[in-house]
């Protein structure tokens, strides 16, 4: 009598209770999305994740909340391929994202193909950030190798945009003398005997430089340089665009084992597609990335200098290419850089 | 007592005194030499991260303590203390009890081996769950297609401070377990009682001060620890930052203010864990009986 009263009872509070669940579910899905970035897209992925999740919610209903970890871009490859669960990989170029796919085979090779101008929805390129008032002279990359001038560069094998800084440097020495590789060898080993600390990624390299107070130049992405003028005062560092720099392409991709799993693979292609849109384009443009969108260029034009730029594809022979010549193991940087000397 | 050294006495009022003491100006310099050391390398350090954390008011210093990302990074710094703490008091009583109590074959091995989370880098620690745990390995990759996140998640964490931390408490316990010996537990066992009983009523009190003093070491490295933790971490905002690592990111961020007030809370914690520490230690170094021993620590003081 008592069991089955008590019974009941129990019944009825796992029909109430799975009633509610259901409603609930119903109405609106919460969805988490990990968003594995490089290191100076914090603001950036800040301001579209809450336009995203806002779009998202009207549209479907569903709650999204999109998680965020950043860090040098070749180290965060290193921790998806390991095992870090990222719906989607913003990463600070091709080469690291290609890692993900050849290591892991957590997506396909063809990637860079299934969004639109490869992949890439921002671009940027490499500049030359000094002291305000530019006490060593520098305005383009002869200036860095002279004799007494500190360069602040991060380390190529760990951060992205090193890798840039470092093409750009190399570029520029190769069309300086006529495409002898020797003499570019000779330029780009001169400029890192000038670099007394390699940061692992960009912003770590940021805060040696601007924070710490160390050297006479930083190398940096050109949306990493305004984001530092813009933090501590435009008054207190000078941007140097010099003659020719590199066209950097930052890509993003969905990583599709692990949107399989989560069934996510919707609303992170979604995601990726949002910063290709006019409102996501004007969020790129206002955290400092060059917008693809012409309209949005126009709007900004005054903010990006136009100047030559060369291209991965164009003059690297991609990225492939340029990861085996350059920077894997004794490639040109093991070559040229002995820590300490 | 002093008959002997009459002779002594008549040139000097004190003769311990004077053979003891050092002239006014060294005992001075020494002391001046002491402050002048702490202050710059301890007071002044300290002050400024209050002092930052507190540069646009308390509102500000309030407002970035109780944002969501840096709530989540004190609990989960609570929260692996508090995991890591006991699991290092029972690895510590087990394996101090095993040593000072039984021989066996191995023991000088297995006290040797204890130290090896103190003498490898922390990041080798963290490293080394990566390469066991991660997904490329076989037992991560079984773990992980079975629905079990190790790596890049809470778990992860706890792990790689446990691993850190858990010579601590054994550490401690080891010397004073062997110098306190063995008699009393004989007896009482003569005497009628059960293991356990032996264990709570004779060894454990015999023990304690030691045991708490450890859980305070082990509960402010757990607190701590960076290298092993940012390896194995991920760096999930809001998910897998600890304080320590959450305050590097907001540093990075230019979120001075907020890495500033989290470092001043972890800080308070840390000089909590070490007042902890001052009155355990006054407990635990044997308080000196009368005559000489008194004086020595005079001088000592």
């Amino acid at each position: 009598m008592f069991r089955s009263k008590f019974n009941l009872k129990l019944a009825a509070v796992i029909t109430a209770m799975s009633l509610l669940l259901n409603l609930s579910s119903a109405h609106a899905k919460e969805i988490t999305l990990l968003n594995v970035s490089y290191d100076p897209t914090r603001e950036l992925y800040e301001a579209v994740n809450a336009q995203f999740a806002k779009n998202w919610k009207a549209k479907t209903g569903d709650e999204v909340t999109i998680n965020q970890s950043h860090g040098g871009s070749g180290k965060q490859a290193r921790a998806v391929i390991d095992g870090l669960e990222a719906d989607v990989v913003t990463l600070g170029l091709a080469g690291d994202i290609d890692a993900i796919s050849d290591k892991a085979n957590l997506l396909p090779s063809n990637w860079q193909k299934r969004l639109p101008d490869n992949s890439v929805p921002y671009l940027s390129t490499i500049v030359l950030l000094v002291r305000t008032g530019n006490p060593k002279k520098i305005h383009d990359w002869d200036d860095l190798v002279k004799p007494g001038v500190s360069v602040v560069t991060p380390n190529p094998k760990t951060s992205g945009g090193a890798r840039w800084n470092f093409l750009a440097a190399w570029g520029y020495a190769l069309k300086k003398n006529g495409g002898d590789e020797a003499k570019a060898n000779d330029f780009i080993s001169a400029l890192f005997k000038n670099v007394p600390v390699l940061d692992s990624g960009a912003r770590g390299a940021t805060t040696t430089f601007v924070e710490r107070g160390i050297g006479d130049v930083l190398i940096a992405w050109e949306n990493e340089a305004l984001m530092a003028r813009k933090q501590f005062g435009q008054d207190k560092f000078e941007i140097v665009y010099p003659s020719i720099s590199i066209r950097a392409e930052p890509p993003v991709a969905w990583v599709d084992k692990v949107t399989s799993r989560h069934g996510t693979a919707d609303v992170a292609k979604a995601y990726l597609e949002f910063l290709y849109t006019p409102a996501g384009q004007e969020i790129g443009a206002q955290n400092f990335y060059r917008p693809r969108d012409p309209a949005v260029t126009a709007k900004y034009a005054s903010q990006f200098p136009a100047l030559p730029l060369l291209t991965i594809d164009g003059d690297f022979g991609g990225w492939k290419t340029a990861e085996a010549k350059f920077f894997g193991d004794g490639g040109v940087f093991d070559k040229i850089y002995q820590p300490g000397s | 007592m002093f008959e002997n050294f009459g002779w002594l006495s008549q040139s000097q009022a004190d003769p311990r005194k004077s053979a003891t003491a050092d002239p006014p100006l060294v005992r001075f310099a020494l002391i001046a030499i002491a402050m002048l050391f702490l202050g710059l390398f301890l007071f002044i350090p300290v002050a400024a991260v209050f002092a930052q954390a507190l540069q646009h008011g308390l509102g500000e210093y309030l407002k970035s303590i109780i944002d969501p990302e840096a709530r989540s990074a004190i609990r989960l710094t609570l929260m692996t203390a508090a995991i890591a703490v006991p699991l290092n008091v029972l690895f510590g009583v087990a394996a101090s009890w095993a040593i000072a109590r039984f021989d066996f074959p191995g023991k000088q091995t297995l006290l040797t081996l204890i130290d090896i989370p103190f003498s490898v880098s922390p990041v080798i620690a963290g490293m080394m769950f990566v390469l066991l745990l991660g997904v490329r390995a076989p037992i991560g990759g079984w773990l992980y297609d079975h629905g079990i996140r190790i790596i890049f998640a809470e778990p992860g964490i706890v792990l790689a401070t446990i691993f850190v931390t858990f010579p601590l408490a054994a550490r401690e316990l080891i010397p004073i377990m062997q110098a306190v010996g063995s008699e009393e537990e004989e007896a009482a066992i003569v005497l009628g009682a059960g293991g356990w009983q032996t264990f709570l009523r004779v060894t454990l009190p015999n023990v304690k001060w030691g045991l708490l003093y450890g859980m305070v070491l082990c509960n402010a490295r757990a607190m701590g620890e960076f290298g092993a933790v940012s390896v194995v971490s991920g760096h999930i905002r809001g998910h897998t930052n600890t304080m320590p690592l959450y305050i590097e990111i907001m540093y990075n961020d230019y979120h001075y203010v907020a890495a500033f007030a989290v470092s001043s809370l972890l800080t308070l914690l840390a000089i909590a864990t070490l007042i902890a520490k001052h009155f355990l230690e006054r407990r635990v170094i044997p308080v000196p009986q009368k005559g000489a021993d008194e004086i020595e620590t005079k001088v000592a003081a």
